[in-house]
């Protein structure tokens, strides 16, 4: 049962989950934009991911590349089949992530980028939540070939996914904002926290009740033994979350908040990964089915093995060096 | 309403378009990374504050070349599913190992390092911040080498096998990653970015210098860039000849293009110039010098050179691009190579900082390492057509099922994009290099995201306050 192109479906499910939590909070700082006017809370609000986005944004190179090493199939239908929200959410990328330089480089223009920041990344989060729709509702494959239409992606339980991430990523922002800042600004994101939260759980509800009915598969997966007990036990886990963010920000804990969010994508994700198994594309692809030749899997694990815990570890001290709260008085002088 | 535009012509559009504006950002990051180790390198030994004045001067542009490196690179990662679906499941298991490596090897360690390089000195201290320096220049050569294998692998293939479904296999790690044309493109695409860095570098100093040749920081950079040019130069035309000799081996069809050979020939001409005529199959008013293509090609005065009629003419690749291209590249090499000797001279005769010509000269060649770049990849990119993979994979067999439409208006959604943010990036970055370069400025250049070291105290700072406020 654990061979390789099993372990490979961890692996990438691991890159993919450490993109989520990771680039959602940065991506979740963009969506709040609107909601902090003032230019100096947004260089606070920017200044607090600049040291970091980029490595989150490389657990998307890694899931990208992984995919096309391992399960080249899967690589080869998934991206046809979502052609334009995975175009559209490049784009947004694009934005945002330059406007991190952009816009410190210009004073007119500034505006402008900041604009292009918050588009950026509501868009890319708006396409990477319809993505998720998308191959939740199923994707037409034929002989290893995507098969379906060009819009097929647009339904309206891909919307619902789209906003669902939206908001869950504005809750990660407001929780990391409630972790690297003070005063007003962090009063203001506890506020929105709050707000996100009851969103995301919301949300995260929806989407789960209508999930089991799109397909037969997921019906059974949640409703039988053994997975029935998970299922049973995913609401008291989300309530245990939701309360200890509720609780967090009522006491003034600043760390709780944001890890309690994150445990709200991690049992999300686990959900779905319960919901996928065996198959890697529902319905169309088998982990087995679509993975390379075992020489390829294992070529790549070797360095994968080793290198991960490497990259864990000094991603971790990047982030223990830039720790603490933003002084945004120094910043004027 | 086509306009005779089929999917995979835009398709291929769209892959040139996307990989030429993106490698421009390489092609300048490779070396400016090495760059700025050697600044740093220098100020932590000689204490001059020259070289820290400078480090910040083109750290800030570092920062921004590379932030449109990654945006415009994710792009090409996620391109090969979404245009080249068939190519990416046939060699998908080949290649996708070494981009899964150049990720995990290089794009983590440039990305987790690149924080404490840009905003880390004072919170880190000189030494692990000369570190963090080091590992981003070594991060942006690792991912260098990566990449060119999976390119030179699409040139050479080696060490695979193809399966019943026509998918390839690998069957020699070893083989596959070191194909025969991989070690010399690695060395002429790594010396080609290294020149590209020390000609926009000598091109800002000489602007500078021009303004005001007392500046000591204008006059250290003008210096560091033409050395490189006097000695990287010729380097680059040895492994540039070597690379070439390499290619006629194994992909003789792209030298016949590039060289504008139509017949084969015993001592074959040197063609200067011509216009290919793809119809009769000729070069028209082509200026050739007798034998000198046999010398350069085989080192032999009548050495025989197969012309593109001895290829079928479903394997010949167009003439036009790789012929022209070719030319553009290899003219900007001799004038590199002159610039670089006239520095010398310069040098010698002390009048380094004062040769306005040169300095004129040197402005104008500024952005003559993109142009070469660009042309250098339009030579053995075009030159590789009609395959993807080379006598294996036809690049018609290699596109995804994806009607010209919806290629049409992605390529589209990208040339604005692109124009728009990447134009207004090279706008930015020449008003960067544009500020004169002085001792003082880098409290000016802490400015923007950079400020993060600025603002936060570093840890022993931080740690004195809280012990001073009675929390720890």
């Amino acid at each position: 049962m654990l061979d390789l192109a099993t372990i490979w479906a961890g692996i990438i499910a691991f890159a993919v989950l450490a993109y989520v939590v990771l680039d959602g909070f940065d991506l979740g700082i963009g969506i709040l934009f609107p909601f902090f006017r003032k230019r100096g809370d947004r260089d606070v609000m920017t200044n607090s991911i600049a040291p970091v986005w980029d490595g989150n944004e490389t657990w998307l190179v890694l899931g990208g590349g992984g995919l096309l090493a391992v399960f080249p199939v899967v690589y080869a239908t998934v991206l046809p089949a979502l052609y334009m929200p995975i175009i559209l959410m490049l784009l947004g990328l694009i934005f945002r992530g330059v406007a991190f330089e952009f816009r410190w480089r210009t004073r007119r223009a500034s505006f402008l980028w900041d604009i292009g920041f918050w588009a950026g990344s509501t868009i890319a989060a708006l396409m990477q939540g319809i993505a998720l729709g998308a191959i939740v509702q199923g994707i037409t494959i034929i002989d290893s070939a995507y098969a379906g239409g060009w819009w097929d992606w647009l339904t309206a339980f891909s919307v619902t996914t789209g906003i669902a991430v939206v908001v869950g990523y504005a809750l990660l922002g407001a929780t990391w904002l409630n972790l690297k800042t003070s005063g007003a600004l962090q009063e203001r994101s506890r506020r929105i926290s709050l707000l996100t939260c009851i969103g995301t759980i919301t949300l995260i509800g929806v989407v789960s009740l209508w999930t089991p009915f799109l397909n037969r598969t997921y019906f059974e997966r949640w409703f039988s033994f053994p997975t029935a007990f998970f299922s049973s036990l995913v609401p008291l886990l989300i309530a245990i979350c939701a309360f200890l963010i509720w609780q967090g920000l009522r006491t003034d804990k600043h760390l709780q908040p944001f890890l309690a969010a994150l445990g709200l994508f991690v049992l999300s994700f686990i959900g779905l990964g319960i919901s996928f198994y065996p198959y890697i594309v529902p319905g169309a692809l088998t982990i087995q089915e679509a993975a390379a030749p075992q020489s390829s899997l294992l070529f790549l694990l070797v360095g994968a093995v080793v290198l991960i815990p490497i990259i864990l570890i000094y991603t971790g001290y990047a982030y223990w060096v830039f720790r603490g709260k933003i002084d945004p008085h120094e910043g004027y002088h | 309403m086509d306009y005779g535009l089929t999917a995979e012509l835009l398709a291929r559009m769209q892959f040139a378009f996307t990989v030429s504006f993106h490698f421009i950002f390489p092609a300048f990051s490779i070396g400016t990374a090495s760059f700025l180790a050697v600044l740093n390198g220098l100020w932590l030994w000689k204490r001059d504050t020259a070289y820290l004045s400078l480090f910040e001067f083109w750290k800030t542009i570092f920062a921004v070349t590379f932030a449109m490196g990654v945006v415009s690179g994710i792009v090409m990662s996620y391109q090969f599913g979404t245009n080249w679906a068939e190519f990416s499941k046939r060699a998908g298991a080949v290649i996708g190992p070494l981009m899964g490596y150049e990720v995990l090897t290089a794009f983590f360690l440039e990305a987790g390092f690149l924080g404490i390089m840009l905003f880390g000195r004072k919170r880190v201290g000189d030494r692990l911040h000369m570190f963090a320096v080091a590992v981003v220049a070594l991060g942006t050569l690792i991912s260098a080498t990566w990449i060119l294998s999976v390119n030179s692998w699409m040139h050479t293939p080696a060490g695979y096998a193809i399966d019943a479904k026509g998918n390839f296999v690998p069957e020699n790690w070893w083989e596959i990653i070191f194909n025969p044309s991989f070690p010399y493109r690695l060395v002429h695409t790594v010396l080609a970015a290294f020149l590209t860095t020390a000609f926009a570098v000598g091109g800002v100093g000489a602007w500078h210098l021009l303004r005001d040749p007392t500046n000591r920081q204008a006059r250290t950079m003008f210096s560091m860039a033409m050395w490189m040019a006097a000695i990287v130069t010729p380097l680059q035309i040895a492994a540039g000849d070597l690379h070439g000799l390499n290619t006629l081996k194994y992909q003789p069809a792209k030298i016949a293009a590039m060289e504008g050979h139509y017949e084969t020939r015993d001592g074959a001409p040197l063609v200067l110039f011509g216009i290919p005529n793809e119809v009769d199959e000729r070069m028209d008013y082509s200026i050739e010098i007798p034998k000198v293509g046999s010398l350069i090609l085989t080192h032999k005065l009548d050495g025989r050179i197969e012309g593109l009629k001895a290829f079928p003419e479903d394997e010949r690749p167009p003439v036009a691009i790789p012929f022209f291209a070719f030319r553009i590249m290899v003219g900007i090499g001799l004038l590199m190579l002159a610039v670089g000797l006239w520095s010398l001279w310069a040098r010698y005769r002390g009048n380094l900082y004062g040769d306005r010509r040169l300095h004129k000269v040197a402005l104008l060649m500024a952005p003559s390492g993109f142009v070469a770049v660009i042309a250098g990849w339009f030579t053995t990119e075009v030159g590789r057509q009609p395959f993807t993979v080379y006598g294996l994979m036809r690049t018609s067999e290699s596109l995804s099922p994806v009607a010209a439409p919806a290629v049409g208006a992605s390529l589209t959604a990208f040339v604005v994009v692109y124009f728009l943010v990447f134009g207004t990036g090279v706008f930015y970055l020449l008003r960067l290099m544009g500020r004169t370069p002085t001792v003082d400025e880098d409290h000016d250049l802490e400015k923007g995201p950079i400020r993060t070291s600025g603002i936060n105290p570093g840890p022993a700072e931080e740690l004195d306050r809280a012990r001073g406020k009675g929390h720890a």
